[in-house]
């Protein structure tokens, strides 16, 4: 089995848990495997056939009343009992914030090898084989496992796409119960930003300004092209360090990698750690006065023009089409 | 309080990466401390001065180099360093890694261990729970402010995560890994690189601290690296000049039609 762990918020999987299933069941089928779904919460009515049409056999479930608020031991624990119960080859954590907290946790307490931020698998015989970013994906490293069972990953967001729901599969809900285990550290609150934004990891629109807009200020502009494109507001190292936008902003080696479908880079000239960030985004938009700056050299369009005039510009163009 | 910082030298984030026969070629790099493993030198440091009390150790896994990540903790402040010999040990799996780390804290003796949330070099962003786990502590990582009870032997962490911060209640002793903001950390002085000088670093063996080379070895590690490529390369597209309000029409057609992400 290929078991799929989902982060479960207000009764329904998060997005990633979609993504990951499409790719679980593709490998899971190469080898005529079953695939699962840990649901880490308790599931809200027809979420259990939701996952089924997206590719689960068998959901299990820890019940929200026996995880409480998010505690790496007592979540490291409900992810063992599971892996004992459905003794899978292959556990995949979606990449979010808790996913990566929880993932190598699991993996300790499993004495388990587990490769992280992975963004492609493949089958060689019966060795696995993972991609993913190294230095922030400056370059891309295929891993492989020991013979340890089960194998652990990270998959990161944004990677695959949730497969078409058929709505002739279902599934029913089995329960595990966790061990009792110390917990000495759980999430008491949350200071919430701004939830109506995807994250930066997992947006799929993304514009971020560097240098050249002089001041927190003049992000304005750039929160207003976000809004009319859904998009999610990025940095570059230069406007974190200057104090201009909080570093949960920055793109880069010692910020985010993004994978978007559309990255606007604005008034950023491309330093090598902002392009290890973001090369990977499907499509990159420039807009720059220096027509030599490095950013071009990547960037599917771009536009060689004051940042000023063009981006209140294209924020018109694209409500413009918006509303068509 | 005493603190343990668990320190990895890693390539300088300016480095241009560049692949030989399959494997990331490192040589000719400069090498510099984890730029989040600054920000948990600085944290441990500032935990010492507010207190007036504790010692902080810094400790670094690897080849005779990671000495130098050792000697730039002990020039901004820190009480004394280890350096564990990396011989035999598979670096390249986190937790044959975080288990030579979790030995050796554990002989140091501690109240906190902190590090960086991930090493930009091979970004594991594993090492720290797993020390957490194979030493059955609590850990709360990616953490972006933290507030420390030492008499009542707790603390308060604000953890980053999608779109906000989560609060953290812990117990001591706790591993936490540091993310950017968690503080600015601090320039080594003068004196601070002079006083590096008399230091001496104990050098410890893996029989040093009780770690079974089998266990950490490349035949035990949970994941290798089969080899590394470059991405494929990305080819500048079309550039626009001219009036700003044709330009951002154009771009918007481009994007809508051509590119299809509109």
């Amino acid at each position: 089995m290929i078991l799929v762990v989902a982060e479960i918020k207000d009764g329904a999987a998060r997005k990633v848990a979609l993504e990951i299933l499409a790719e679980a069941r593709r490998l899971a089928d190469a080898k005529g495997m079953k695939v699962g779904v840990l649901a880490l919460g308790t599931l809200g009515g027809g979420e259990s056939d939701r996952l089924a049409q997206h590719g689960a056999d068998r959901v299990l479930q820890v019940s929200t009343e026996a995880l409480g608020a998010y505690a790496p031991e007592e979540w490291a624990e409900a992810v063992r009992a599971a892996v004992d119960a459905a003794k899978p080859e292959l556990v995949l954590f979606g990449g979010s914030a808790l996913g990566k907290d929880l993932a190598p946790r699991a993996a300790a307490r499993l004495r388990v090898g587990l490769a992280s931020d992975c963004v492609g698998f493949e089958w060689d015989g019966d060795s696995l084989i993972a991609r993913r970013p190294i230095f922030a994906g400056k370059a891309f490293a295929r891993v492989g496992w020991n013979a340890a069972r089960p194998r652990m990953a990270t998959v990161r967001p944004n990677t695959f796409r949730p497969l078409t729901a058929d709505a002739s599969r279902k599934a029913a809900v089995e329960s595990i119960t966790p061990g009792q285990v110390k917990v000495r550290a759980r999430v008491a609150g949350l200071e919430a930003g701004d939830e109506e934004v995807a994250d930066l990891t997992e947006a799929e629109i993304i514009v971020s300004g560097g240098r050249a807009m002089q001041g927190p200020e003049n992000f304005e502009i750039l929160r207003k092209l976000c809004k009319a494109l859904g998009a999610t507001l990025g940095a570059s190292r230069a406007a974190v360090d200057a104090g201009w936008i909080d570093h949960s902003h920055q793109v880069g080696q010692t910020g985010k990698v993004v994978n978007p479908t559309l990255y606007f880079a604005v008034g950023i000239s491309g330093a090598i750690q902002h392009l290890a960030g973001m090369s990977s985004s499907k499509t990159i938009v420039a807009i720059n006065k220096d027509k030599e700056a490095p950013i071009f050299k990547i960037a599917s369009y771009g536009i060689v023009g004051d940042l000023y005039q063009v981006v209140p510009a294209l924020t018109e163009e694209v409500e413009k089409i918006r509303k068509e | 309080m005493n603190v343990v910082v668990l320190v990895k030298q890693v390539p300088d984030t300016e480095t241009k990466i560049q692949v030989k026969d399959g494997s990331v070629d490192l040589s000719g790099v400069k090498w510099i401390v984890n730029p989040y493993d600054e920000f948990a030198i600085e944290e441990a440091l500032r935990i010492r001065e507010k207190l007036g009390a504790g010692k902080v150790t810094a400790v670094s896994l690897g080849p005779d180099r990671v000495k130098e990540a050792i000697k730039y903790a002990l020039s901004l402040g820190a009480d004394e360093g280890v350096w564990l010999k990396g011989d035999g040990v598979a670096l390249g799996d986190p937790l044959a890694v975080a288990t030579v780390l979790a030995a050796a804290a554990k002989k140091i003796g501690f109240d906190l261990v902190l590090t960086g949330k991930q090493g930009v070099d091979s970004d594991w962003s594993q090492v720290g729970p797993m020390v957490a786990e194979l030493l059955d502590l609590p850990h709360v990582s990616v953490v972006v402010g933290l507030e420390l009870d030492a008499a009542a032997k707790k603390g308060v962490a604000k953890r980053e995560i999608e779109g906000g911060l989560e609060r953290v209640e812990f117990e001591l002793p706790a591993v936490i890994t540091a993310q950017k903001g968690l503080n600015e950390p601090r320039y080594a002085s003068l004196k601070g690189i002079m006083a590096v000088k008399k230091k001496v670093i104990p050098e410890w063996s893996l029989a040093d601290i009780g770690v079974d080379p089998a266990s950490v070895g490349p035949e035990a590690a949970g994941v290798r690296v089969i080899d590394a490529a470059l991405p494929p390369p990305r080819s500048a597209g079309k550039v626009l000049e001219g009036d700003p309000h044709d330009t951002a029409r154009e771009l918007v057609r481009l994007l809508r039609d051509e590119a299809k992400v509109l």
